[in-house]
């Protein structure tokens, strides 16, 4: 699960790392606000980023500087309105800018072909890691932290001078390294990401200072382990997420929405996206990703239909059942009960092998379902069926 | 001869007593599995599958009493990596994790445990193996088995009984078919099942099932084209329409920043001589054009 830059900050900040203050406004006035504080506590400005849950933001035009609460209240008015990879942008963060000595990245991911826990840092921050991992992997420095010990303090050390930073960052860098780490552990997360990791100077009483701090906050966490964390369930941001996406979870579905007409009902992830994959090698498109799970009951199936019918580009609908642990025939009653219930007329092709296939298909011949004996055959039928149904001569 | 399992496998099965453990434990049973003991805290001294198999409190006392040397986890998430350290932790050489669900960061110190006990976890959210005719450990469906030489490797489980159905169905036999799970943390990957296919005498040729994300297929492919070569190898790889940034289904499914495309892994697995089929119903047909005869 993505989370918002404003969450992620907090959850670095939990582990008592250095974020600069910020504030959530989901409204003009309430950034004028903001701004105001920041202004009066003596920020020289204040920087308003876009909260959406997509990467480019600053390239879109997502995050501006404004000297004055006037401007502030203008500048956020603007990006309040903006659409940024076809997300609405509902909400902005509001924070002092800081000058900006030298900017690092620091992240720690999930590694799968090390299994561990990777610590990446580069000197060159504030760019997109991808690109510098394809323009410069040797600018791309790593350690693996120990999966019973976590990241030692030498490890840190050894990325601090690997990127350029000694003396008194030195020290720091080890803290928020390990608070990376610390971060992910706490929260179960994939990815902390911290883009970028800046040198900010800072006027204090003893005259100007320089300190290491988390502008930026990235965290993505792992759904597997949301269950143990219902704090952490509750920084789902419903504001970006298709409302299908609620009712899916609440029955177990795997769901994910595509542009295509064809909707796709399957049991197993591997073979829903191979359903998908062979519905585009017959020249079609799929319209979802949808995977009912092992042992499927009937209530299953219907909310399955449902999710599927419920977009309006859905031409014709694939069922690809093959039942291990799943029932056929459960399936197939399943799609008879749907399909007396649904509101709309849409072909269906249904294809289901496997554990009691036999009554399944004396189900289906009863109740006149089209049916097919491959996969291959199928998903041939459902992309004529939505061809049929669009009337497109090709 | 087979991998992993076989006619030597004594079977413990963890959560014995539970509704998928003894589902599935009835399944393997009349596959032929020897299941010489299942496992419950707290209902040691029991029975189970109509006094078939008797249970033990400890998979420790289990091996004690009947030598059992491979285990099956139908644990629910919370408690399946704590049963993956007891078997390993009671002597067990070879542990299946069927479990889906297990937060991954769970499963870095268990895989480290297992590394340095020297034993091997094939999952987790694993449909498991077979050695057809001899045994099967999980919830493959034995049905859709025949006897072979073709050594099938998977991190997916549907896919694989219809890939194992469509060779099955052209007379294609399997010495052993391995599902290695769809997490992005196991303890068994691709090119761990690609050596020990490579030291089985009995296996002639190898069918790889990838999927978008990670890089495993891309190390296996690399791997067998130094070590593999004139061994019929084919592939198939789920995805090739997955969009970017999306988990599909599977924890470990999903490319991110560009990386773990089908496309990719396609790519290389071509360049390292091992073709990959439109759709797993042509996996016979290719096998027999790379070569491979039963």
């Amino acid at each position: 699960m993505k989370i918002q830059e404003a969450d992620a900050k907090s959850l670095l900040a939990a582990q008592g790392l250095p974020v600069p203050p910020w504030a959530v406004a989901r409204t003009p006035a309430e950034a004028r606000a903001a701004a105001e504080r920041f202004l009066a506590d003596g920020a020289g400005r204040v920087v308003i980023k876009a909260q959406v849950l997509v990467g480019g933001r600053g390239k879109a035009g997502g995050v501006k500087l404004a000297g004055s609460p006037a401007e502030a209240e203008e500048v956020a008015g603007r990006i309040l309105g903006m659409e940024i990879k076809g997300i609405p942008v509902r909400k902005v963060l509001v924070g002092p800018a800081a000058v900006i000595v030298k900017e690092f990245y620091l992240g720690a991911i999930l590694d799968r072909a090390s299994r561990r826990i990777v610590l990446m840092a580069s000197a060159e921050g504030g760019v997109e890691i991808e690109e510098v991992a394809k323009a410069t992997p040797e600018a791309i420095h790593r350690v693996e932290a120990h999966p019973l010990l976590g990241l030692l303090d030498w490890q840190a050390r050894e990325l601090a001078f690997a990127v350029g930073l000694a003396g008194p960052h030195l020290r720091d860098f080890v803290k928020i390294a390990k608070g990376l780490v610390a971060t992910m552990r706490a929260n179960d997360a994939d990815l902390v990401e911290v883009n970028p990791l800046a040198i900010l100077r800072e006027s204090g009483p003893e005259g100007q200072v320089e300190r290491l701090a988390c502008l930026d906050a990235k965290v993505t966490l792992d759904d597997s382990a949301l269950p143990r964390h219902p704090d952490l369930e509750k920084l789902r941001d419903l504001d970006e997420e298709d409302p299908a996406d609620a009712e899916a979870r609440h029955y177990d579905i795997s769901f994910i929405h595509l542009d295509g007409s064809i909707g796709c009902m399957v049991n197993g992830a591997g073979l829903a996206m191979t359903t998908m994959d062979l519905v585009n090698r017959a020249g079609g498109a799929p319209a979802n990703f949808l995977d009912i799970g092992g042992g499927a009951k009937a209530d299953r199936v219907s909310a399955a239909m449902r999710l599927i019918l419920a977009d309006p580009k859905v031409r014709a609908i694939l069922v690809n059942i093959f039942g291990g642990i799943t029932r056929g025939d459960e399936v197939a009653r399943g799609l008879i009960d749907a399909r007396a219930r649904q509101e709309r007329e849409v072909p269906m092709v249904v294809r289901i092998v496997g554990t009691n296939a036999e009554e399944a298909a004396r189900l289906l011949r009863e109740a006149a379902f089209e049916t097919a004996a491959t996969l291959d055959e199928a998903a041939a039928k459902a992309v004529a069926a939505a061809r049929q149904a669009t009337g497109d001569a090709a | 001869m087979s991998i992993l399992i076989g006619r030597d496998t004594r079977l413990v099965v963890q959560g014995i007593t539970g509704r998928e453990g003894e589902f599935h434990s009835r399944q393997m049973l009349e596959y032929g599995t020897r299941i010489v003991a299942g496992m419950t805290p707290g209902k040691g001294g029991l029975h189970a599958l109509e006094n078939r198999v008797p249970v033990f409190n400890t998979v420790a006392e289990a091996v004690r009493q009947t030598g059992a040397n491979t285990s099956c986890i139908f644990v629910p998430a919370v408690g399946a990596p704590d049963a993956v350290l007891e078997a390993i932790g009671a002597g067990i050489g070879t542990v299946f994790c069927i479990t889906e669900g297990i937060p991954a960061l769970d499963m870095l110190p268990v895989v480290e445990v297992v590394r340095a006990a020297g034993a091997r976890l094939i999952g987790p959210n694993c449909p498991g193996a077979t050695s057809p005719g001899r045994a099967k450990v999980g919830i493959i469906p034995g049905s859709i088995h025949r006897e072979g030489h073709v050594g099938v490797v998977s991190r997916s489980g549907t896919l694989t009984y219809e890939a194992v159905q469509a060779m099955t169905d052209a007379g294609i036999g399997q010495s052993t078919c391995v599902g290695i799970g769809g997490d992005p943390i196991i303890g068994t990957t691709f090119l761990d099942v690609l050596q020990l296919f490579a030291a089985d005498p009995e296996t002639d040729a190898i069918v790889l099932i990838g999927e978008i994300g990670g890089s495993a297929e891309e190390e296996a492919a690399a791997w067998a084209a130094e070590h593999l070569r004139g061994v019929p190898m084919v592939a198939f790889i789920a995805g090739r329409t997955a969009p970017e940034g999306k988990r599909m289904g599977h924890a470990g499914a999903i490319i991110s920043g560009g990386r773990g495309t089908a496309a990719g892994k396609v790519t290389a697995l071509e360049a390292a001589g091992i073709r990959v089929a439109g759709s797993p119903t042509e996996l016979p047909a290719l096998l027999r054009e790379a070569g491979y005869r039963e």
